[in-house]
């Protein structure tokens, strides 16, 4: 089997547009979440999410381009540039060498209920437009950014729920141990409009906070209320390890871990068991036990059943080593497609700095948290090791474990 | 509308909204092949004549038009029908 390296991440979210700046608020303990004026005007219960800039492509990107992409393809492509750049890669490399794209979406709401206003209003479908069709399919991501960087190889969109990001890492690591593709480029890619989340707001599971918008994402505190919805992108350039050292490119870290499962029940609800499936497989692959992971990326997201299964789960298995875990969704709120790569992004810049961002709001264990070992302060530490957990509607689980390569 | 609106309004779309470089527009460019217009640009003109001018381009009617010069004259005509 060939070994699997990260040879280049890339950032676009709430928290900052860049890898520098969300370093800087992870270390700082920096929310990004604020109040959306039009999902009060549009009738959510909850308008907090995360505030997240839409980027300006007009003068980077042709408008033949520009019309393609959704919301989200726009961060995925913000997040890809950055990438591409730290992984030394170019278009003309991109050109003439196989490189294939999984990236997580799940959704492109805004541009089906815009496409369908219009055909309502103007009883003619030619009126939606060009871009209408590459927009709203779920793949607009990878159809989008396969076509502006010249792709070769593998190309297909993962939606799998809040799990899409962290199983398109974990099939891009498939497809490169063995033998598939030497080069995948992986993520995951969230919008953020306010069409995008009014079934979900419909489920009363998000939080109702607020006076203080910063303190409502709150995984594992006895007192949350509730997730933030939030989004973004987030790529990460996977590489055959031969082949990275041959290109001499920088490589990060290693990817020693993907184990996933299905809980095989309820739609909505997670499950101790599921998650944990998910974990001992990737400790499995990886060849390590509990008392090896120096940190835990929870997928906890502030909703009181989602952290305690997760709670569960973990002390379960990592009883009695109790590794320092966090939330990062207490600072990002649930990017939910994008989480599962973005919090391997914000893992490895962990990593790579030698500290663990706090769980922010974690103030009051239930009976649950209080049994794991949560983080609440910016903590200085030497990570070696780490684990990323992302569990999704319709019981997907994914866990990935990450390793620094020396 | 004067045949110099809808000209003014025709190559501000052209150039603002589907990008084509001012100094190609001139009366005698070809629609594909000068002004390189696909048919997804053309979906997103039908999109914006109707915005601007209030009715519905017909495809079986823009068969015969070549260049920017005939482009003018179908939706003069269209516009002074209404």
């Amino acid at each position: 089997m060939k070994r699997v390296v990260i040879t280049g991440m890339g950032i676009y979210s709430c928290i900052g547009k860049n890898l520098d700046e969300v370093a800087k608020s992870l270390y700082e303990g920096k929310s990004g979440i604020g109040i959306d004026p039009l999902r009060i005007e549009y009738g959510y219960r909850s308008p907090l999410t995360g505030i997240v800039e839409r980027p300006v492509l007009k003068g980077i990107l042709d408008r033949r381009t520009r019309v393609c992409l959704a919301e989200e393809a726009e961060y995925a492509y913000m997040a890809t540039v950055e990438a591409l750049k730290n992984a030394g890669v170019d278009l003309d490399y991109l050109e003439n060498n196989e490189v294939g794209i999984f990236y997580g979406n799940d959704s492109s709401a805004q541009a089906v209920i815009e496409a369908h206003a219009i055909v309502m209003e103007k009883k003619d479908t030619t009126l939606m437009g060009s871009g209408a069709i590459f927009q709203s399919m779920n793949s607009t991501i990878t159809m989008n950014l396969s076509t502006i960087f010249k792709l070769k190889g593998i190309n297909m969109t993962i939606s799998a729920a809040c799990a899409s990001g962290s199983h398109s890492i974990g099939l891009g690591t498939l497809f490169i141990r063995n033998g598939l593709q030497d080069m995948v480029i992986c993520g995951g890619g969230q919008e953020v409009n306010y069409l995008s989340m009014g079934s979900f707001d419909g489920l009363s599971v998000f939080s109702m906070n607020t006076d203080e918008p910063s303190k409502a994402s709150r995984p594992f505190d006895a007192n949350r209320d509730g997730l933030v919805p939030s989004g973004g992108a987030a790529t990460l350039i996977l590489e055959e390890y031969e082949h990275a050292v041959k290109r001499g490119a920088p490589i990060l870290a290693e990817i020693i871990g993907y184990g996933f499962s299905s809980n095989g029940s309820n739609i909505s609800q997670p499950s101790d068991i599921g998650s944990m499936i998910a974990m001992e497989k990737a400790l499995k692959e990886a060849a390590l036990s509990s008392k090896d992971i120096d940190y835990i990326n929870a997928h906890a997201t502030s909703t009181p059943q989602g952290d305690s299964f997760e709670a569960m789960a973990i002390d379960k298995l990592f009883s009695p080593h109790k590794p320092p875990v966090s939330s990062t969704k207490s600072m990002t709120g649930h990017e939910c497609w994008m989480a599962g790569a973005s919090e391997i992004v914000y893992s490895m810049l962990m990593m790579q700095n030698d500290f663990i961002a706090p769980n922010i709001n974690f103030e009051n264990p239930d009976e649950f948290s209080k049994n794991i070992n949560i983080i609440n302060k910016t903590t200085p530490k030497k990570i070696d090791v780490f684990l990323s957990n992302s569990f999704g509607f319709g019981g997907t689980n994914s866990a990935l474990i990450v390793k620094k390569c020396k | 509308m004067k045949r110099e609106e809808i000209i003014s309004i025709i190559n501000d779309f052209l150039i603002n909204e589907i990008e084509i470089e001012e100094e190609l527009i001139n009366d005698d460019a070809l629609l594909k092949q000068d002004l390189d217009i696909d048919s997804l640009d053309f979906v997103d003109i039908v999109v914006i004549v109707e915005r601007n001018f209030g009715f519905k381009i017909k495809a079986e009617e823009m068969g015969n038009i070549k260049t920017l010069s005939e482009f003018y004259d179908y939706i003069e005509s269209k516009v002074n029908q209404q």
